[in-house]
């Protein structure tokens, strides 16, 4: 039991782990979305994980209140995304403050894959 | 009897560790893809396929109908909301330019991108759109 909740626990700490490399690397702000939402959703099967190899179900309320905060999160943020897209006038956002576009940034040379 | 509780926890056990080898792959999906879309399809792994696995898995091993009936809501959430964020994530991104659109094989929506920015009753309402008074032209 103990080897499994090692490996268990190193393979959800692993995924957890470059999901924040995701979150901190992102080009923009919809990469950091996703990546938060994987995030979210790694730490409460995590947290079931754990409840499930101690046979403890103190923590399984908490994982009602974690799936349902992903949701809120990402959709909130997309919204706003969306609101501050209808409001520029050149159509992609710059204007309004939001940064370069993908498709611009992998069109230059200098800038490889990321 | 106790033959059947050892099977029990070996298929929880290998549901649990399904469950984790999807989220070990979701993270490497997420730092190895080039664009919005291939990420948010490897970070969508565990949210559903994932989760599901490691609600089995904790059902089965934690005793009790409260703790089972709370881990099976969690799934239920994770079915319903998964496909509306995921939807209006993409959307955003594909209006964004954040899609690299040169690495796309079929791209439906660039021939409709000239009628994405008049009124179609599905923007966000705390938004005005653009042309408010046009209809779609038929192209």
């Amino acid at each position: 039991m103990i080897v499994v909740a090692a490996i268990a626990h190193a393979m959800l700490g692993g995924g957890a782990l470059l999901a924040l490399l995701r979150l901190a690397r992102g080009p923009s702000l919809l990469d950091r979305v996703v990546a938060t939402d994987t995030l979210l959703v790694i730490i409460s099967a995590s947290l079931a994980v754990h409840a499930a190899l101690s046979r403890d179900p103190t923590v399984v309320p908490v994982l009602v209140v974690v799936s349902l905060l992903a949701f809120v999160g990402s959709v909130s943020i997309a919204r706003y995304v969306g609101g501050m897209l209808l409001q520029s006038a050149s159509g992609d956002g710059r204007d309004v403050g939001l940064p370069r576009a993908a498709e611009e940034r992998a069109a230059e040379p200098g800038e490889g894959r990321r | 009897m106790s033959a059947l509780a050892a099977i029990a926890d070996v298929v929880s056990i290998g549901c649990l560790l399904a469950g984790a080898f999807l989220c070990l792959t979701a993270g490497v999906g997420l730092v190895r893809f080039p664009d919005v879309l291939s990420r948010m399809h490897a970070g969508t792994k565990p949210q559903v396929l994932g989760v599901l696995l490691v609600m089995v898995g904790g059902a089965i091993r934690l005793h009790g109908l409260a703790a089972t009936w709370m881990l099976l809501l969690v799934a239920a959430f994770q079915l319903l909301t998964a496909p509306v964020s995921a939807h209006m994530i993409s959307r955003v991104a594909y209006r964004r330019r954040h899609v690299r659109r040169d690495l796309l094989l079929v791209d439906e929506l660039r021939e409709t991108e000239r009628r994405d920015s008049v009124y179609r009753g599905d923007e966000p309402a705390d938004a005005p759109p653009e042309h408010p008074g046009q209809a779609p032209q038929p192209s």
